[in-house]
């Protein structure tokens, strides 16, 4: 494995890596999908591939906030920031994703007043300093960062600020899950459960993927002894003919998740009916949207949104690859038109994408190999 | 700009995704709401806010997400996030998440 002299604990690993090797039936294939995109980045990162046997595969699934958001909402959002003394504020990761006619970046080196905020309550402040200006945060993120969103809009709200609101893009993981397993060209044999988002959601609203789908699903870290233990924890409960969830991130996730947070998610926002995930199209209550309560604050209300549809390009296979059907460098596109540096699709944008991480890792390191024994 | 998005630069994961550690310096007096953290070697304000339950005081760990501590830890587990941050090659981008937190840095970012 390639940073194993970094690790820690080297004994536990190795002992991880013999453990699920033993566990492991030889003559089965294991599909095993590792939800968040975290995981997915610390997967290669660390080459835990190499330390696997071959039977077991992970499937990259859907839990990365850029990847899932479909152009015409960043086309929505942009068009608003087109307006007279509107600023549009969003996360660093959002800077870089391609719109139809070009990124945020790109649309600020245009002349849009286009801001990065770390946090949505900077957002507020920058809507404090600038009281001639309109502020329109661009809110993006599964559980984790929604119920910063839904702090700032209670604040917003109890400061009566009237020259800011957010354009509301969060996602649940939970249908993206139910989406993927009532997908027919689909097989797994169980999850990889994200860490930090279940932090907030806890772990109970995962219990009927263990119930209904007969699947474990283990909640798990993000060292590569976390993402070992956790497969050790799902090759176990195969074994023994079980489904349940469990939780080896015990140390940052509690059974019950936050309950400020999802207090404070519940006060200022609703389910969507149903909204648009880029590869996985359309899914119904997957998504949030401002209360009526909030109107004021909600950009969607506030402004005229196109309501922009883009087909991704037709040669991208972006879809087949967030759904796991399709490995990366199978896409047409991978490592030629469509590279880290040159996106075409969000799974090359973010670094916890799998094409971006595929390609950081797996790709660089191939084509290194291959010029290095070109040379000799 | 984040620095994995710079051409050429490493990936260091998504920044909003990042859940960084810090140490509880003090609460502020007038807004029981906010405390100052040092979080990887910097003094920054934190959100509470998503902590009115379980209220952290001066000394206790948090793993703080987009300006917001989303929950306690204990010392030896911010530790070990440290470590992961590490590992990940992501302590860059969370320093620069962190360092991007509040006031001042958007009046920076104002200045030409």
């Amino acid at each position: 494995m390639k940073y194993v002299d970094e690790f820690r604990d080297p004994e536990l690993i190795t002992r991880a890596a013999e453990e699920i090797r033993r566990l492991a039936d030889p003559n089965r294939h294991y599909r095993l999908m590792e939800v968040c995109g975290g995981h997915t980045h610390a997967i290669y990162r660390f080459g835990l591939k190499d330390v696997l046997p071959e039977n077991i595969e992970l499937i990259h699934g859907p839990g990365c906030p850029v990847c899932v958001l479909p152009m015409g909402r960043i086309d929505d959002g942009l068009s608003v920031a087109q307006q007279p003394d509107v600023i549009f504020a969003a996360f660093g990761d959002m800077m870089r994703v391609p719109g139809t006619h070009g990124s945020p970046l790109e649309h600020k080196a245009r002349g849009m007043d286009v801001r990065i905020v770390y946090s949505p309550t900077d957002a507020i402040k920058l809507a404090k300093l600038n009281p001639q200006k309109y502020v329109m945060f661009f809110a993006i993120g599964f559980e984790t960062t929604a119920p910063s969103t839904a702090l700032t809009l209670q604040r917003a709200k109890a400061e009566n600020l009237h020259n800011f609101s957010v354009f509301c893009n969060h996602v649940t993981i939970i249908p993206a899950i139910r989406a993927i397993l009532d997908s027919p060209d689909m097989r797994l044999d169980g999850f990889i459960g994200p860490g930090h988002c279940s932090t907030v959601i806890g772990c109970r609203p995962y219990e009927w993927i263990a119930k209904d789908e007969n699947k474990p699903i283990v909640v798990c870290g993000f060292e590569p002894l976390d993402l070992l233990q956790s497969i050790v924890m799902i090759l176990k409960q195969l074994q023994n003919g079980e489904a349940k969830v469990e939780n080896q991130y015990k140390r940052v996730v509690p059974w019950e998740g936050n309950p400020a947070a999802l207090k404070a998610m519940a006060e200022t926002f609703q389910l969507r009916p149903y909204f648009e995930w880029r590869g996985l199209g359309f899914i119904s209550q997957s998504a949030l949207q401002i209360r009526d309560t909030y109107a004021e604050w909600d950009a969607e209300q506030r402004f005229e949104i196109p309501g922009i549809r883009v087909t991704d390009p037709k040669a991208a296979q972006c879809g087949e690859v967030l759904k796991g059907v399709l490995k990366p460098a199978q896409c047409k596109l991978f490592g030629r038109e469509c590279t880290p540096e040159n996106p075409v699709g969000a799974l090359m944008v973010s670094s916890e994408g799998s094409c971006a991480a595929y390609f950081n890792y797996e790709h660089r390191k191939a084509n290194l190999v291959t010029s290095i024994s070109a040379s000799v | 700009m984040a620095a994995n998005h710079e051409v050429g630069a490493p990936p260091g994961g998504c920044h909003m995704c990042l859940a960084i550690p810090g140490k509880i310096i003090e609460i502020v007096q007038d807004n029981p709401n906010s405390a100052l953290v040092d979080v990887v070697g910097m003094r920054r304000r934190v959100d509470l806010g998503l902590l009115e339950d379980d209220k952290p005081v001066p000394g206790d760990w948090v793993l703080i997400h987009v300006g917001f501590a989303m929950s306690k830890i204990s010392e030896t587990d911010a530790f070990d996030q440290i470590r992961t941050l590490e590992m990940l090659g992501e302590s860059q981008a969370a320093a620069q998440e962190v360092r991007g937190y509040g006031l001042e840095e958007i009046e920076d970012q104002q200045a030409p």
